[in-house]
């Protein structure tokens, strides 16, 4: 059973980094957009894996269903899907990208490594079975009264930013509604089309 | 245990094997005999337009956002939906706040018209 989860974990780490790997080389920006939408899959199933079955949840919910879709919007909204003529510009600072991508992993990393207690292995961990399995929501209700006692401030302020998101998008949404060019319908296309012959 | 996954897992295995298993299969066994008219992209018959994808108007990106917005606030509220019982009036108070913030953005989209569709 151990290893098979090894398996399926490897199986899965393959995938997300793939995933990730075809998102940043992928010519045509909308595909690197679905690759990331495969990425953000595997890392549901990674959640899965560890027994994370809310965050499994949410983020196939959140990150799959709606962030992703907002990324294609953007990409749709903000230029033309080919990215020609940008590119050039882009991959002569590459080295300023992989500073940038060091800095914030090395962030995000370093923290939980140095935090974390290793155990070089003296003890296998006891299995779930063995021990008393966790009922399956058990990890959700502590979370939700974490919400309320030991992280209140967090989670007020987590709001304070969903406001300021959707305020932001309003704000900016209008200012663009305001100045945008106007986008010719099908019918006025090909009427400006005829026009010059 | 991950034993309840199992079938999700052998349904993605199965999806994944049909889903290559036709394309390998039809690009195998359909005959292939690529023309210019058969390579053009179809547009109800007529001469194709432009570019295939064009700027969007920025409304669907003001409604993905919102979207988002109360979607990750109801994944906010359901760990407390679990437990407001126990929790009590302290719940309910810390609850309240965080509706309230979103309220008040709720409030602001809906007079500015963010909500209309014109």
């Amino acid at each position: 059973m151990q290893l098979l989860v090894q398996v399926i974990f490897v199986l899965i780490a393959a995938e997300i980094v793939g995933a990730a790997v075809m998102v940043v080389t992928a010519k045509n920006i909308v595909h690197a957009a679905l690759w990331l939408i495969a990425s953000f899959c595997g890392v549901g199933a990674l959640y899965l894996l560890l027994e994370a079955e809310f965050l499994a949840v949410v983020q196939v919910l959140v990150y799959v269903g709606a962030i992703s879709i907002l990324m294609l919007f953007a990409i749709m909204l903000t230029r033309h899907v080919t990215g020609k003529g940008a590119e050039t510009s882009l991959y002569q600072r590459w080295w300023v990208g992989l500073i940038v991508a060091a800095v914030l992993f090395a962030a995000v990393i370093a923290p939980t490594v140095l935090a974390h207690p290793w155990e070089t292995a003296t003890a296998a961990p006891a299995l779930p079975g063995e021990t008393g399995q966790p009922a399956a929501m058990a990890g959700i209700v502590d979370l939700g009264r974490a919400f309320v006692e030991e992280y209140l401030l967090p989670f007020e302020i987590a709001a304070v930013l969903l406001l300021v998101g959707l305020v932001g998008a309003i704000v900016i949404a209008f200012e663009e509604r305001a100045a945008r060019r106007h986008i010719p319908t099908l019918a006025e296309e090909v009427a400006h089309r005829r026009q010059p012959e | 245990m991950l034993t309840p996954y199992v079938p999700i897992l052998v349904l993605f295995l199965l999806a994944v094997f049909i889903a290559v298993f036709v394309i390998v299969l039809s690009s195998q066994l359909g005959p292939q005999k690529p023309g210019a008219r058969k390579l053009a992209p179809y547009e109800s018959g007529m001469e194709p337009i432009g570019p295939a994808m064009r700027r969007f108007p920025v409304k669907f990106y003001l409604v993905a956002m919102l979207f988002i917005v109360f979607d990750i606030e109801v994944v906010f509220l359901f760990p407390y939906a679990l437990v407001f019982r126990e929790l009590g009036a302290a719940g309910l108070v810390a609850a309240g706040v965080f509706l309230a913030i979103l309220m008040a953005g709720f409030a602001y989209e809906w007079k500015k018209g963010a909500l209309k569709w014109d």
